[in-house]
């Protein structure tokens, strides 16, 4: 029988996918190790030479390369390789050279095969599609919470209470009385279900709440004979049964409603009120909001506005998912723009023109974090006369873009903000400034895309924001020499290679001590992702609902989408866990990520993530060089 | 360099002798095995690095209470073959020894005397060039065993990661030191091993010093020696 290897044993303990080996097949495996020192620059694997073990870094470094040379990784102590050569026909397929003194631990190949064949965990770890790791990983990730796994219909105790549309107003009120609810759906007999024609009643087409009685029918003195459609809210905002509570909740917070008609195959099953989502997350961003509108001054929001780090730890602390987190916070954000803008009003008098103010970059895509500086923007309306209006809005936007300041939403330095005047034009300006971008892609005009492309209408006119958008998606989709220019501007932000010991390992084979992971990670990936939403006339503003467009117009082969979308949900919660520990640890959050503060599982995470973004930038270079080329003999 | 010197002993007439002289069995056959041709390179040849635990520092009064193996050659070091004992020795332990190499009273009463395993032992270490780390400690101690145990002495050729650094250490000494001929201190191996980037081992038995060993001689080899020097200009 061999002696244990304790040494090897507890070495290897410590690094994945050793690490979650029952100790049995731990201490065998440790037996079988065979020891290799290799000298600083000697070479350990060659290109298509046979491959028979597996290699761990016990000490040094090693460094393995692409078949054209390229760095493809660097490992020290517990890196792994010579997997990859072992799975793909026992042929070396990334060469490995000793970058200090190395010793090596080697496992033989029959070993490695019968371990990946007994132990799951094991042969999970050596899946030649390291992105469905990554995707394991945010799958584990979302697991772990409620609101994005429970669905709204859990929250429905009772069958929704219906009226028919001419039902008059008092009979409304008694059955509501009768029924103890705080709210009716009015439902149009002429317009049937098709999921179930049996349902006579028809389908909902407005919504009646307790307190559009007060407003509506008390204060207006209406005769109580009036049928009840003439006072219901027909605008409903409702959900399918499938949506998550936190959909529920964002959409509630979006549109500022209480009450929310859940819809099981257009057919109304229940209503979800305000209280029952409290009820249920009573600690939510819910509250914050809330707040925000009942602020009286800018001094006041500026005060209250030191809560949002705490709610925002409170929903990392949840397992809120990025999307969740970025809608959140995109929500708040909003709304301080809107109790500005009311405030503004309030002091400056109404508009004599209407307008739409502008919410840009990472607001309008719903991804927002804390770190974030003010991006906006103004669309007046096509009666603006400067000498008439200029002096109106010019106070406004100082009002509002003074007290985001004050807020900490600080003034952007590259002065895209609704008080420059050169972002304050009329809606046939913007679609002509917009088409000129478009028609005229220069560096200028694609550096404004990245920031502009993105927008969202956060107060008045908000249809003009949608109308904008709609214009945008029209003039890009299907030009090529647009979308090749934005593509080739996608490309300048390059990720890094990964992690190297205490250091970020950048493609050159430079060290860096931090990674900014919104400049080298999110950012890069979201301007890749607006690329192909444009080029498929995607309208969505958010990247992950972009994505799905995407995925739905099949651009990308099968599944990169959705590693994309892994890939984004990664960078984004380690970037939002990384500014949670920053609040934590009283200190101002930033993006920036030090390699030494992340946990090996995370680095190997993130550089799966960084290998799917550089693989998404070289495809997006193949797909639009080619298409420029065609372009080009169309001509 | 040192290492080119020739040996005191020539071992492959050690070896034909003491194949016929030695009364003991055990021993004669040891011998008859003959000893690696020593004209073979140190890149092909089997090796086996071997550390003991010892109750002591001196043989006259200390025993051997483990005996760590393991085969290695200039590529590989097999742990897959590699062997560990503990052997009970025949006086007591001191609580001082006990300290040093962790194997308590009760890891050696359950433990084998070496006159159970010693053929295994020379099973082990026939036919292969033993390296050790400071040879007079291994050499001494498991001379001393096999005579009182077999009443023959027992001596093979051995390799020396502490003599080979200490001899890379004085290629680089200084005038004066050479001049003076200032004694080289013994040269643990851990501390020889940090000069190769070796990692540092916690676990302090036989079998890791061993291991270590081999580590050492594979690295010794490969940053200042030729693979292709034939095994004489490196044993004693």
């Amino acid at each position: 029988m061999q002696p244990e290897q304790i040494d090897i044993q507890r070495f290897l303990k410590r690094f994945p996918p050793f690490d979650d080996l029952p100790d049995e097949a731990l201490i065998h495996l440790a037996k079988q190790i065979e020891i290799a020192y290799y000298v600083a620059g000697s070479d350990i694997l060659n290109y298509a030479e046979p491959v028979n073990d597996l290699f761990v870094v016990r000490s040094g470094a090693v460094e393995t390369f692409r078949r054209n040379g390229d760095l493809y990784n660097r490992l020290d102590m517990g890196g792994i390789f010579g997997q990859m050569g072992l799975m793909m026909r026992g042929r070396v397929r990334f060469p490995a050279k000793a970058l200090e003194d190395s010793l090596l631990y080697c496992i033989p190949a029959d070993l490695f095969n019968d371990y990946c064949d007994q132990h799951e965990g094991f042969s999970n770890y050596f899946e030649v599609d390291n992105a469905a790791l990554l995707h394991q990983s945010v799958v584990d990730q979302t697991n772990k919470n409620d609101l994005t796994t429970d669905k709204a219909k859990c929250l429905l105790k009772r069958g929704v209470v219906t009226v028919t549309k001419n039902t008059p107003i008092s009979k409304a009120a008694l059955i509501m009385t009768q029924e103890q609810v705080s709210s009716l759906l009015i439902t149009d007999p002429d317009k049937p279900i098709e999921s179930d024609p049996e349902d006579d009643d028809g389908q909902a087409i407005g919504i009646i709440t307790d307190r559009d009685f007060i407003t509506r029918v008390i204060g207006q003195e209406l005769d109580l004979q009036t049928p009840i459609s003439e006072v219901m809210s027909p605008d409903m905002v409702t959900l399918d049964e499938n949506a998550y509570v936190y959909e529920v909740m964002l959409a509630m917070l979006r549109f500022n409603v209480h009450h929310l008609p859940i819809l099981k195959k257009k057919k109304p099953i229940g209503i979800i009120t305000l209280a029952d989502i409290v009820r249920y997350e009573s600690q939510s961003s819910l509250f914050l909001v809330r707040g925000i509108f009942a602020q009286q001054s800018v001094a006041e929001l500026a005060s209250y506005a030191q809560w949002i780090p705490e709610a925002f730890v409170r929903m990392v602390n949840e397992d809120a998912n990025s999307h969740m987190i970025g809608s959140a916070m995109s929500v708040i954000g909003r709304s301080f723009k809107q109790r500005l803008l009311e405030l503004a009003e309030d002091t400056l008098g109404k508009p004599p023109i209407p307008y739409c103010f502008l919410a840009l970059g990472s607001m309008a895509r719903d991804e927002q974090l804390l770190v974030t500086d003010q991006d906006n923007a103004m669309i007046l309306d096509d009666n603006y006369v400067a000498e008439l209006h200029g002096e109106y809005f010019s106070a406004l936007t100082k009002f509002v873009c003074d007290g985001l300041n004050a807020c900490g939403y600080v003034y952007c330095t590259g002065d895209i903000m609704a008080t420059n005047p050169k972002w304050q034009l009329t809606l046939s300006q913007w679609k002509d400034l917009f088409s000129q971008w478009i028609t005229r892609p220069d560096p200028e005009a694609l550096l404004h895309c990245s920031i502009f492309f993105d927008l969202d209408g956060v107060w008045g006119e908000s249809q003009w924001a949608a109308e904008l958008r709609r214009h945008i998606a029209i003039q890009a989709k299907g030009n090529s020499k647009f979308l090749a220019a934005l593509a080739r501007n996608a490309l300048s932000r390059k990720p890094p290679l990964g992690f190297f010991k205490e250091f970020v390992m950048e493609k050159d084979g430079r060290h860096n001590n931090t990674i900014n992971l919104k400049r080298r990670g999110t950012a890069p990936l979201t301007d890749v992702i607006r690329v192909h939403a444009l080029a498929v006339g995607s309208r969505a503003r958010n990247s992950f609902e972009r994505l799905d467009d995407i995925i739905e117009a099949k651009l990308l082969p099968d599944g990169s989408a959705q590693d994309l979308s892994d890939a984004l949900e990664y960078l984004s919660i380690v970037r939002v866990k990384h500014q949670a520990t920053d609040v934590n640890q009283k200190l101002e959050p930033d993006n920036n990520i030090e390699p030494d503060n992340l946990s090996r599982f995370e680095r190997r995470n993130l550089k799966e993530a960084f290998q799917v973004l550089s693989a998404a930038q070289n495809f997006l270079k193949y797909r639009h060089t080619a298409n420029t080329t065609m372009a080009g003999i169309k001509k | 360099m040192n290492l080119g010197s020739p040996s005191l002993l020539d071992w492959v007439e050690y070896y034909r002798q003491h194949s016929t002289s030695s009364k003991n069995e055990r021993v004669s056959d040891f011998y008859r095995h003959g000893v690696i041709n020593p004209a073979t390179s140190i890149g092909q040849a089997p090796m086996v690095a071997m550390d003991f635990e010892t109750t002591g520092l001196s043989s006259a009064d200390s025993e051997i209470v483990s005996i760590g193996l393991v085969p290695f050659d200039l590529k590989r070091i097999y742990c897959g073959e590699s062997r560990h004992w503990i052997v009970k020795p025949e006086q007591d332990m001191t609580e001082d020894s006990i300290v040093i190499h962790g194997i308590t009273h009760s890891n050696v009463d359950a433990a084998p005397p070496l006159a159970n395993i010693l053929d295994q032992v020379l099973d082990a270490i026939e036919g292969k060039l033993v390296v050790v780390h400071y040879r007079y400690i291994e050499r001494e101690f498991f001379n001393k065993a096999v005579l009182g145990l077999l009443q023959e002495p027992l001596l093979f050729p051995l390799i020396d990661t502490m003599e080979i650094e200490s001899d890379i250490l004085k290629g680089r000494q200084g005038f004066f030191d050479k001049i003076l001929r200032k004694p080289l201190k013994p040269i643990r191996l851990d501390y020889c091993r940090r000069r190769y980037n070796l990692p540092h081992y916690d676990a302090h038995n036989a079998l890791t010093d061993a291991i270590a060993t081999a580590e050492l001689l594979q690295a010794q080899i490969a940053h200042h020696l030729n693979p292709d020097m034939p095994v004489k200009d490196l044993w004693a």
